[in-house]
């Protein structure tokens, strides 16, 4: 018998039942829900007469739809100006209220991004199955945990049952090691995963990212990296547990105290892939061959090193990737083989579920400190991925970085990254972005988004247009 | 959820591969707080002129009359030729819903993302994986035929083409089963609950921490 794979050990430890047919049911330790997918879901609830089957399972925080502007934000819910958002904020409120479930509502210090909040509460931890209705869950895959997003049905029925039927999946694994080069962060790391496997490249698979370079990142930079498992096709992201896992977890207010934590911790080292384990595919990169990565086209896999020329369809023999190069050419308003250099900013959005933690807001401060956000720049955003995320900014002074240099200093919120609220876009507009989806309109209708890490971001909103971040440090 | 047994309808091909959800669904559509409502703002950049807002009257917008949606000859069509990796990027069950609420029952790709291929069954919609040369060949046939109509029988795992050719696809027999009966995965999870609570009383004492909040 070969060795077991980390998700191998968690999916066993999880499994309630396993029937003929090949699924299994799969017992969910934690639920994070938010005001986009889950009205629908306690609307079936209600009309099936059914209750939640663990209240304390859940937790629930509004990120999708507020504002981030403080003038809406001090009139509380009542000053959403978009009556829809309104509707769907209040919604949330009503439902966990009505069914006893924790919210942090808008104005509360421990509201956020939910992939920001369960990781900072402790609310995430080790050897966990935790799913969102949100697809980025694979975020919490950072600490060992087995965690992916789930769709509104799915959401009912963790409320219902606190099980998923699911299908075991395969394993895969991403192996970097080496060394990453200054100033390349793990968001150049996993977006040149992402151009290397396709956003289908992890379709049907369990992701474990391991090696070297992996275990070196902060548990900050693992998230990052978790969270664009989806990306590439993977609805499940991991990184095994090791002592900067157990660290970041100790003291947090949802995490066991004392002797329980010990006990916890001896567990959660176990939560390894065996060195005897098979994955079904395995994938190898060296990290001195990453380089600073900037997104071009309108899928995250088109994607390049910053020193790269956007590519030529005449040079791609198969139709229907040629086909999907002009079309993204087309959209993002590029020319064949410029370089990306080139490229001009209209906004720049420092934040969202895969940076906006306070690791983040450093790195990019770093950048911005003393220097002046380029006059032909628009607007340039930092949006902390929580309240407490913003605070503790705030505390090392990182506000006046950014405002000093020229840019707007938020509410916690998912804000520009879907533009569900007012800060979006406008058609033909190219941004910076420390986002995770460069889809056509995602970041507002007619808008070209560049995705990038928070430090290279910072360098774009400084020079106006992409350069190498590490000519500015 | 309603049951899918056989189909036969209009095929209409989306000639591009990683269709996401945000293009199936654009997300100011996401902020209504029901289940229903989503069908006339499916593929809404792609299918209108204008910028899409929600409560808009759909019947007054521009249409685009590239996109094939929009061209009479696909008009009332239930089949979805799509290409690899759709329906990829955020999970919101608005795209099955936008796509079911529209008079789609089926899509048939080389590859679908997970977390979509799950929510469109669970909406009684039916995603079909076929290789990569049938599904080229039913874009070309489509292409060539007007009125390019496919019979798809779940019983029996075959899409069957008007030129008499079967193909056969892969369904797990959990989600056929579902499908076929229209079955809520909800009650039939809760007849395991005995097995769920002995599960949670075990999992308990292994691991309480699990199952504290501060
Ligand atoms: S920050 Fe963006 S990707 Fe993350 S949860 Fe919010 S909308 Fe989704």
């Amino acid at each position: 018998m070969p060795g077991k794979t980390l998700y191998d050990k968690l999916w066993e430890m999880h499994e309630v039942s396993r029937r003929d047919d090949g699924s299994s049911l799969l017992y969910i330790d934690r639920h994070i829900l938010h005001e986009v997918t889950s009205p629908q879901a306690f609307e079936g609830l209600r009309l099936a007469g059914r209750k939640p089957w663990r209240v304390d399972a859940n937790l629930a925080t509004p990120d999708h739809n507020v504002s981030t502007t403080k003038a809406e934000r001090v009139g509380g819910l009542a000053a959403i100006a978009d009556e829809i958002s309104r509707t769907q904020v209040r919604t949330l409120g009503e439902n966990c209220a009505d069914f006893g479930i924790l919210e942090f509502p808008m104005n509360d210090p421990r509201q956020g991004i939910v992939h920001v909040v369960g990781p900072e509460q402790g609310a995430t931890l080790p050897g966990m199955t935790v799913v969102c209705g949100d697809s980025h869950t694979s975020t919490h895959g950072a600490f060992g945990a087995l965690a992916h997003g789930i769709g509104t049905s799915e959401v009912e029925h963790v409320l219902a049952t606190q099980c998923l039927v699911a299908q075991k999946m395969k394993n895969m694994r991403v192996t970097v090691d080496g060394e990453l080069a200054p100033g390349v962060t793990a968001k150049d790391m996993v977006l040149a995963i992402i151009g290397r496997i396709g956003t289908a490249g992890g379709n049907g698979h369990a992701l474990e990212f391991a090696g070297s370079a992996i275990r070196a990142l902060s548990m900050e930079g693992r998230m990052t990296v978790c969270n664009m498992a989806i990306e590439a096709g993977a609805r499940v992201g991991m990184v095994a547990v090791d002592e900067a896992t157990i660290a970041y977890v100790r003291g947090r207010p949802f995490a066991p105290q004392g002797e329980t934590f010990e006990q916890a911790a001896a567990l959660w080292r176990t939560l390894v892939s065996d060195a005897d384990a098979v994955f079904d595919r395995d994938v190898l990169l060296r990290a001195e061959d990453i380089r600073p990565q900037v997104s071009w086209g309108t899928s995250p896999e088109m994607v390049l090193p910053v020193d790269a020329q956007v590519p030529d369809p005449a040079r791609e023999a198969d139709p229907v990737r040629r086909d999907s190069i002009e079309r993204a050419l087309k959209y993002m308003g590029l020319r064949a083989n410029q370089p990306i250099t080139d490229i001009r900013l209209d906004r720049v959005f420092i934040g969202s579920c895969t940076n906006a933690r306070i690791e983040d807001l450093r790195a990019a401060a770093a950048v911005v400190r003393g220097r002046r956000v380029a006059a032909t720049v628009k607007q340039a955003l930092v949006v902390p991925g929580s309240g407490l995320v913003k605070a503790q900014a705030e505390r090392e002074g990182l506000d006046r970085v950014f405002l000093d240099a020229g840019f707007e200093w938020r509410e916690p919120g998912c804000s520009m990254c879907l533009a569900m609220n007012p800060d979006r876009l406008e058609s033909g507009e190219h941004c910076a972005s420390t986002s995770n989806r460069n889809f056509e309109g995602r970041q507002g209708a007619g808008g070209r988004t560049h995705l990038v890490s928070p430090a290279m971001a910072a360098a774009a909103a400084i020079a106006g247009h992409f350069i190498d971040v590490r000519e500015l440090q | 959820m309603n049951p899918f047994t056989t189909h036969t309808g209009l095929a209409v091909p989306l000639d591009r591969a990683n269709v996401d959800t945000d293009q199936i669904i654009p997300k100011q559509f996401l902020k209504s707080i029901k289940r229903s409502g989503f069908g006339p703002n499916l593929f809404d950049e792609w299918r209108y002129l204008d910028v899409g807002q929600p409560g808009q009257d759909c019947a007054t917008r521009p249409l685009n009359p590239g996109f094939v949606l929009n061209q009479p000859r696909y008009a009332g069509a239930s089949v979805l030729l799509a290409r690899a990796n759709f329906g990829c990027g955020s999970s919101r069950e608005h795209a099955p819903w936008a796509l079911a609420e529209y008079g789609i029952r089926a899509i048939v790709a080389p590859s679908f993302a997970d977390i979509f291929f799950n929510n469109s069954v669970k909406n009684g919609l039916l995603p079909i994986v076929l290789a990569d040369d049938e599904v080229e060949a039913l874009f070309a046939q489509c292409a060539a035929t007007e009125g390019y109509a496919l019979a798809i029988d779940l019983q029996a795992q075959t899409v069957t083409r008007p030129d008499g050719a079967q193909h056969h696809f892969e369904v797990d027999a959990f989600r056929k089963h579902c499908l076929l009966h229209g079955l809520d995965d909800i009650g039939l999870t809760l007849r395991h609950v005995d097995a769920i609570r002995a599960f949670e009383a075990k999992h308990h004492a292994a691991q309480p921490w699990v199952f504290a909040s501060p």
